[in-house]
């Protein structure tokens, strides 16, 4: 087997001062069970609030009557939508520009709608008196599935929007060109159909979502403490929302036990927590239980493919693909605002196609809104786990090798810059080179003979690939914005009077690691060690403006705006040293931590003898502040595309169904890899949710509309026990527009490996069963479905 | 927060005491001693006990010990007792199959054999188990002790014979000559339900098997006892085709219902495999031709 782990950490490689093998700085608090989650903060004087939500998926609301909870002895009030509507609360705007209801008034839309919020001086008592409210409601007809929302009978969702007739929740969005794609198809030799399905799933961060609201009278101050993906994103709407002066607002984050595009959203929860301490003038906290979290807060996917890809000549040529996303009851979906349908086109893959042509359409359901990036970039997910598919099923069809076809089929490196037929700039790569290196690592070859061996054995072994091309780090502001925000993040550095410096930057960790990455960019472009270098996030007081951690954004916007942030100080430090040297700046030189005499290296000024001057009382140059600080706002002039190439082994028990995952190989192109460590821990927890994804995890629901995987007894999470030791390897191809080279990774394998397990678990039954499609996810009884030749797809 | 409703609680310190304080609280009262399954229905207030009394001191009710022609079990002995018995290990291998697939380490840390008997849930794997074994279970109530059969302590879903003043103190298992056990169950993932699992021991005598016990988990309202495959086992000599027609008996004689777990045609199938699966490893454990 070929050796995985090349960059194994020794001495020389633990402490890097800049980019290497650091471990990770917020870990020793973590695994201590030290770190500050929102659960863990008491506020004196605070009281509790809690929902009571809906039981019906759809209901006409008769009446409310909260007088017995109000007379419970530790209520302190009762919040319905009457009372919201008093303070301009009732609705809340969406992500998508679409409206929720905050609490519902009129009816509710899907089962777990908040209804009512209760306040009590304590959480068990607020729990209690939920039992206390009557809540009289005249069920609605039910529609859950997306494919019957457009019926001409279907019962009408949104009949709070004026001028709403259907369930139509966006116009058809359209990309890549219709006639040219069906010129490609025309000509084909082969053409592949199917309708792919990626069901509804959850992205279940282990900390739920919850708030604690300070509203201080005297002084206007509101203080909220959130755990959120995007705190100033969350301020400025809280702002419009509440009509809130901005700058009284303070947003904390904190530790945050997950993320994962579930804590992008404002919920409703937290505009009811922070309308109950304006209102009561005491702190409020709420924090939902796990099936609220799994019932009502932004799930992902969700999509309805139908899809036909054509090859000519051995060449994968054209794609068509028309899709219904289900939003639920509001259209809460997560995508820059430009892009109606996210970055879903970005579905021609890896591979340069002849034409494509790409459909969209959302439909209302009386399912729980959202359509978040569940770590994924705005609907990508869907648009890989398509193209894969489809890709594996057309080399089925054609009688090749998946992998054959897809190197047939790639965009060459010297295609780059590459323009896709639907209109991205995929800016570098050489796809063939990682595939190979998947190839080695798997031992490709020898892999098939063994699954020929197995077969003749009765043994079911299946090998599945899965090649993706991403766009990541939103992203330029001249294409993209949410909720008219630009899509870019600030940083600010100072470097004190004793070298040591304060890195303030507008990620928000949920997890990734970025006390560490984020500082050893610093240490990289200044020399300071990284123990020297604090990283403050997660404040909206001590932070500079940006739209936060999603979409493995961090790093190709964030990352840039620190390392531009260190180079103006940099620049500034070779102002000073010139000074302090008694020499030109063009006569110095730069080495990691000192900028020398380039003609006499013996001659230099390290970084904190150059802090201590632009302190003391020692003359500046000319017309220069004193100081070394700095700050930026970084607008990324593009995406960056990381992609990779993913082999799963699978075996499936042919008695019982069980799919066992026995090897994964992801290798990943991420550009230059920061700590290899941190991007390693990323492609561990990615693939492991893509197991997950793949193999577990949905939200179903009955004909009535109610949610059947409320509690993670039956939204099933993957263990260390369904994944295998990960072999990972990588390819370097640096981002020619990062300041670093550096590419996003957090989102790459949640993205890629559900299609090569599915694809494997297709290829290891296709041959003895004739299986040629089954949907996600793949439990034993959906896989022994197939088998038998009935499999139904997820509901 | 997931909050339970309101209770009152008081810690047990006698078996004795047990007994009088289920009597003097009447139908609001449970005992709890792992509450893994107690407690998260509490939360989601599906169970609302006015109260509690906590039998997790009684340590008398701990142990796993050889008593003449019996092993005793009490019944407060934890999962994680029950997966590193060597004694059970080498008389009911099955135990051990089966706690090593029974929740996680948290909840076999803390579950015990009487909660996971009295709760009595149809997919529960430990009622299949002591079923296979012909286990006995020993009930004490105001009345005095009683021993029952397993057949007669699943009364139905979720009910069993232990009364409501009464308390499960242990548990029986009968040892004989020849025997071989083995507990198969398949789930959607470490640490769930069963989709379906069957647990089976014989007792070989003289290259037959002169007695068997089948019973399957998760594949009907209460733990299935397989009565008719065990009169077809009886007196015959182990071959596959025996096992293929024990596991059709399982198919036929289970009832499942279709749930998030799968279909009904594929847990009846699933009742076969796994009926097949543990015959066979039972019988190659008795004949010591498994390690």
């Amino acid at each position: 087997m070929a050796v995985v782990e090349q960059n194994l950490p020794s001495p020389e490689t633990e402490r890097p001062i800049g980019f290497g093998r650091l471990k990770r700085k917020e870990d020793a608090r973590f695994i201590r069970g030290q770190g500050t989650y929102l659960d863990d903060i008491r506020l004196p004087g605070m009281v509790y609030g809690a929902i009571l939500r809906s039981p019906y998926a759809h209901a006409r609301i008769v009446s409310i009557d909260t007088s017995k909870a109000l007379a419970h002895p530790k209520v302190a009030a009762v919040v319905t939508a009457k009372d919201l509507e008093t303070l301009g609360l009732a609705w809340m705007p969406t992500i998508s520009y679409d409206t929720q209801a905050v609490l519902a008034g009129d009816k509710v839309r899907f089962q777990g709608q908040e209804v009512a919020f209760v306040i009590a001086t304590d959480e068990y008592s607020a729990n209690d008196a939920l039992e206390l409210i009557d809540v009289e409601y005249e069920p609605l007809p039910v529609v859950v599935n997306a494919r019957k929302a457009l019926d001409p009978d279907a019962p009408l969702i949104r009949d709070d929007k004026i001028g709403q007739r259907d369930n139509l929740a966006s116009p058809t969005w359209e990309a890549g060109d219709e006639a040219s794609t069906d010129a490609a198809f025309a000509e084909a030799d082969t053409v592949v159909v199917r309708d792919i399905i990626y069901p509804r799933c959850h992205p279940a961060p282990l900390e739920t979502c919850g708030m604690i609201a300070d509203f201080n009278p005297q002084t206007g101050q509101l203080d909220i403490y959130n755990g959120n993906q995007a705190p100033h994103a969350h301020r400025t709407v809280y702002a419009h929302v509440a009509g809130l002066a901005e700058h009284m607002i303070r947003i904390m984050c904190n530790d945050i036990g997950g993320g994962f595009g579930n804590k992008v959203p404002v919920y409703p929860g937290y505009v009811c927590a922070i309308a109950g301490s304006i209102v009561a003038g005491v702190p409020v906290k709420w924090v939902e239980n796990r099936t609220e979290n799994l019932t009502s807060t932004g799930f992902a996917r969700d999509y309805i493919m139908h899809s036909e890809i054509c090859a000519k000549d051995g060449r994968i040529t054209g794609l068509r693909v028309d899709v219904i996303a289900d939003h639920g009851a509001f259209d809460s979906t997560a995508q820059p605002t430009k892009f109606p349908a996210g970055f879903f086109h970005i579905v021609c893959g890896s591979y340069d196609l002849k034409a494509s042509h790409v459909k969209v359409k959302a439909v209302y359901t009386n399912k729980a809104p959202g359509g978040v990036a569940y770590r994924c970039s705005f609907r990508i997910t869907e648009a890989v786990y398509l193209v894969e598919r489809m890709v594996e099923a057309l080399a089925v069809e054609m009688g090749v090798d998946p992998i054959d076809l897809r190197m047939n089929s790639f965009i060459a490196p010297e295609q780059f810059p590459y323009e896709t037929t639907t209109g991205w700039t995929y800016d570098s790569g050489n796809y063939a080179k990682t595939m190979r290196v998947a190839m080695d690592i798997a031992g490709y070859e020898d892999l098939r003979r063994e699954q020929l061996e197995k077969r003749k054995k009765g043994e079911l072994m299946g090998i599945g690939i899965s090649f993706f091309t991403e766009g990541v780090g939103a992203g330029p502001r001249k294409h993209m914005d949410i909720l008219g925000l630009a899509m870019n993040d600030g940083a600010d550095l100072r470097v004190h009077p004793s070298g040591k410096a304060v890195v303030s930057i507008s990620a928000q960790t949920q997890g990734q690691g970025h006390e560490t990455t984020f500082a050893q960019i610093v240490a990289e472009e200044l020399g300071i060690p990284p123990e020297d270098i604090e990283v403050r996030y997660g404040d909206t007081d001590r932070s500079p403006y940006g739209l936060g951690t999603y979409g493995s954004r961090s790093t190709p916007v964030s990352g840039a705006a620190v390392a531009v942030v260190s180079r103006k100080v940099r620049d500034k430090a070779r102002l000073i040293a010139a000074t302090m040297l008694e020499t030109r700046p063009e006569d110095l030189a730069w080495e990691k931590g000192r900028w020398y005499v380039k003609g006499d290296p013996e001659k230099g000024a390290m970084i904190e003898e150059i802090a201590s001057r632009a302190y003391s009382g020692e003359p500046m140059p000319a017309d220069m502040e004193g100081g070394l600080d700095a700050q930026v706002i970084y607008d990324p002039p593009n995406l960056t595309y990381p992609y990779g190439a993913y082999i799963a082994v699978v075996d499936i028990d042919p008695d019982t169904a069980q799919v066992t995952v026995r090897r994964f190989i992801a290798v990943d192109d991420c550009g230059v890899r920061i700590n290899p460590m941190v991007v390693e821990g990323q492609i561990h927890g990615g693939l492991a949710e893509g197991i997950g994804i793949a193999l577990m995890e949905l939200i179903s629901f009955d004909e009535e509309g109610n949610c059947l995987n409320s509690s993670f007894m039956d939204y099933l999470i993957p263990t260390a026990l369904e994944c295998p030791d990960f072999e990972l390897g990588e390819t370097v191809t640096p981002c020619p527009h990062h300041p670093l080279g550096a590419k996003g990774v957090g989102e790459s394998p949640n993205v890629g490996s559900p299609p090569a397990i599915v694809n494997a678990v297709i290829d290891a039954l296709h041959e003895t069963h004739g299986v040629d499609h089954v949907d996600m996810p793949c439990t034993p009884a959906r896989v022994w479905a197939a088998m038998q030749g009935h499999a139904e797809p997820p509901q | 927060m997931q909050t339970p409703a309101s209770f009152e609680y008081e810690r047990a310190t006698s078996v004795d005491g047990v007994i009088a304080a289920l009597k003097k609280r009447g139908s609001g009262a449970r005992v709890i001693a792992g509450g893994h399954s107690l407690m998260p229905m509490m939360k989601l207030r599906l169970a609302k006990p006015e109260y509690l009394i906590d039998i997790n001191d009684l340590t008398e009710l701990s142990y796993i010990r050889e008593e003449g022609e019996e092993i005793a079990i009490g019944a407060l002995t934890r999962h994680v007792e029950l997966l590193n018995s060597e004694l059970l290990a080498e008389h009911f291998p099955l135990f051990r199959d089966a706690e090593q697939v029974i929740a996680d380490p948290v909840v076999r840390n803390r579950g015990t054999i009487g909660g996971s008997l009295c709760q009595a849930d149809a997919a529960e794997d430990l009622s299949a188990v002591c079923s296979a074994v012909k286990a006995k279970a020993v009930i004490r109530g105001a009345d005095g002790e009683r021993t029952v059969s397993m057949e007669e302590f699943h009364v139905g879903p979720y009910t069993t014979a232990v009364g409501a003043g009464d308390l499960l103190i242990e548990v029986r298992l009968p040892l004989r000559a020849g025997a071989g056990s083995a507990h198969e169950k398949v789930e959607r993932r470490a640490g769930d339900w069963a989709i379906a699992a069957a647990s089976a021991a014989v007792w070989m005598d003289g290259g037959k098997i002169a007695e068997a016990g089948i019973a399957l988990s998760a594949v009907g309202l209460t733990t299935i006892h397989l009565s008719r495959a065990e009169q077809l086992l009886k007196g015959k000599a182990p071959t596959d085709e025996l096992f293929v027609e024990a596991g059709e008996i399982a198919s036929t004689d289970c009832s499942p219902s279709a749930d998030g777990r799968g279909p009904v045609d594929y847990k009846r199938h699933l009742a076969g495999v796994l009926t097949g699966r543990a015959l066979r490893r039972a019988v190659s454990r008795a004949l010591h031709q498994e390690a």
